[in-house]
């Protein structure tokens, strides 16, 4: 199948909106489309003070729909033994709110929306972890599912060939962190704390996070596991398992990930060279000001590059803000695995 | 084939796949072992954690599902838990048109089996009923739940289910899959020129936290447990939740020991304080964990 999308429409720049208030500054700072959820274990960022109500939706896509942009509703969590109609419901609140498209991941949700709102436009979370045209394919002609959010563990030129052999719009993270494990997944988080975050959408819970003095160091934990130590005075990264220090084979590393922010805005050409429809910013726990700052710097960057293709002023904006200073282009490029 | 109405004797013990890279006369021995001296009912062969390995065993593969067929196992061939390359997909294929039944651990598998009785492995997500039935319309005939999954989420979804259901009972945990190798990274490698160093570690890589504390063991692309799940106790109620049957996820201990004390166990043969009493003995300083299906953290024990 010919590639639909490959290089004719702009770059889509998917915004982070963890709040109502949130929403409105990347709609403003230049965001095509917001993502968002709902204030309880149905999306995959499930930490207090953050998410959506009905209401609050409603008037974000009113807020959105009147400048043009589009609201997309993240149901990406995987429903609960016993407990899915509050999943069925998030779907049927998207509908009702006029969202422009929900983004799932568990197939039996997948199937629910697909019989009750066959013209609910639907994506495909990351948290499916579809890593191959087989499966891209499976979730496209079982549940029509539209586009698909592609798990960052794929280099430029895998991504190019699951557009070329799949059709399929894809929509791939471009600021954020870099996620090692294959999402939806992983069960790290809840060996180590007992929250999952596939069923509850909180990874890595502030409520089991603790900054511990040992003297000369601080060591951070997550459910009373130390994941990483540091001296006096040096900034100490949140506790993630995957971005924890650990001893192996008789040396400490960052043996799966290192903390350390993902940035692909200096590789845009590539990624719209391989056909690529959106770009995702992550960061629906970050500040106003956070999203504020990333959503212009990439609006600035895509619009240079597709009208005259010199982007590069814009490319250095971010490294300040990139998760623990430092950045990477983490699988996009070779030599990451 | 035992026939029998005994729900208790009715119940399935499986060997799940063989997560560690060991070498071809190791993997021999020990399917020979199991073909020829352990009570269990089936077998999952094939490699589910990294593709770069299977070379190593594809010329004893098909014998040895062959010797544990002729000793009356059911032989299931499991497949990658992460799938990216044309060559992967391609031996998805293959193994699909043999005449054994196919554990399909990454979507990719869904469709291409869609209408032949299956496996759906514990590495694609079944965490509710809706997921389950999906998967029993697209003809699996067996569920293996993942290792996430409490007691009580066990029973919602094995409960009155059209399909057989399995869960682990034995063995270190898998917790994640990647594509980056860690094996290979705890070594000074890369995925490429690995040099197969997660042959060194049969058993998984012990990673330590900076404190000492054993928690987690990695097996190249795998993460998993430290410590071993043992549910032995949990056995009756996992019975009566209609699970049909019970993994045992290979390790560098006496698999043949191992079956025969679940064996036992499930039989009501010996108690289940005894049979805790004998695994304790065979599995020396591992901890023994049980905590995602008691609710709590996957790394605790809950109990005595």
């Amino acid at each position: 199948m010919k590639p639909k999308h490959k290089n004719k429409e702009p770059l889509e720049l998917v915004c982070p909106a963890g709040t109502p208030a949130a929403l409105r500054t990347a709609i403003d700072a230049g965001a095509d489309a917001v993502y968002c959820g709902f204030r309880n274990g149905t999306n995959a960022r499930n930490y207090p003070g953050l998410n959506f109500d009905q209401d609050e939706l409603i008037e974000g896509v009113k807020y959105a729909h009147a400048r043009g942009r589009k609201v997309l509703v993240a149901i990406n969590t995987f429903p609960k033994a016993g407990g899915e109609k509050l999943w069925h419901q998030a779907v049927d609140n998207a509908a009702a709110a006029g969202a422009d498209a929900v983004i799932l991941a568990d197939i039996g949700l997948l199937d629910y929306a697909t019989k009750k709102h066959p013209s609910l436009r639907r994506h495909l979370s990351v948290q499916a972890s579809a890593s191959n045209h087989m499966s891209i394919s499976f979730y496209r002609d079982r549940f029509d599912v539209k586009r698909v959010v592609l798990p960052r563990v794929l280099s430029v030129e895998e991504v190019k060939s699951l557009i070329d052999v799949t059709g399929m719009e894809t929509e791939v993270f471009a600021f954020g962190t870099v996620g090692p494990m294959s999402e939806g997944r992983c069960f790290l988080s809840s060996y180590m704390t007992g929250i999952s975050p596939t069923s509850e959408g909180a990874c890595a819970p502030a409520s089991h996070v603790e900054y511990k003095d040992c003297g000369g160091c601080t060591k951070s934990c997550l459910g009373g596991v130390t994941l990483n130590e540091f001296a006096k005075g040096e900034p100490a990264a949140y506790p993630t398992p995957c971005k924890g220090r650990y001893v192996a084979n008789g040396k400490a590393s960052y043996i799966f990930e290192e903390p350390i922010g993902l940035n692909a805005i200096d590789i845009l050409p590539q990624l719209k060279e391989a056909g690529v429809t959106a770009l995702k910013i992550e960061g629906r726990q970050r500040s106003k000001a956070y999203v504020a700052q990333v959503v212009s710097a990439f609006r600035k960057a895509i619009d240079a590059m597709e009208s005259n293709g010199d982007y590069e002023t814009f490319a250095n904006d971010l490294k300040t803000i990139a998760e623990g200073g430092r950045e990477t282009f983490g699988a996009y490029k070779k030599g990451w695995k | 084939m035992k026939k029998t109405t005994n729900k208790a004797t009715s119940s399935k013990l499986t060997i799940g796949p063989l997560f560690f890279h060991w070498s071809a006369e190791k993997r021999i021995d020990f399917y020979n072992r199991i073909a020829d001296e352990a009570d269990v009912d089936v077998v999952y062969l094939g490699e589910v954690v990294c593709s770069k390995r299977e070379h190593f065993f594809e010329d004893h593969f098909m014998k040895t599902a062959e010797r544990l067929q002729k000793s009356g196992k059911e032989v299931v061939f499991s497949t990658l838990a992460l799938v990216t390359s044309e060559r992967e997909m391609e031996n998805i294929h293959s193994r699909i048109k043999t005449k054994h039944m196919v554990e399909a651990n990454d979507v990719a598998c869904l469709a291409a089996l869609e209408g032949k009785p299956h496996v759906v492995g514990p590495f694609i997500n079944v965490f509710n009923e809706s997921a389950r039935d999906f998967m029993i319309r697209n003809k699996a005939k067996r569920i293996v739940i993942p290792v996430e999954a409490s007691l009580d989420a066990i029973k919602l979804i094995a409960n009155k289910s059209k399909a057989e259901m399995e869960v682990q009972v034995f063995g270190r945990q898998p917790l994640s899959v990647a594509m980056r190798c860690y094996s290979a990274r705890a070594h000074g490698r890369q995925k490429n020129g690995c040099q197969f160093v997660c042959g060194l570690s049969p058993d998984g890589l012990a990673a330590e936290t900076l404190d000492g504390q054993q928690i987690l063991a990695v097996n190249g692309t795998q993460t998993l447990s430290h410590g071993y799940a043992v549910s032995v106790e949990e056995l009756p109620y996992l019975q009566k939740a209609g699970v049909t049957h019970f993994r045992l996820s290979p390790q560098d201990v006496d698999m043949v020991t191992v079956s025969s004390i679940y064996r036992s166990a499930i039989d009501q043969k010996i108690s289940a304080k005894e049979a805790m009493k004998k695994l304790r003995a065979l599995c020396k300083d591992v901890p023994f964990i049980n905590g995602f299906m008691r609710g709590s953290r996957g790394m605790d024990w809950v109990g005595d």
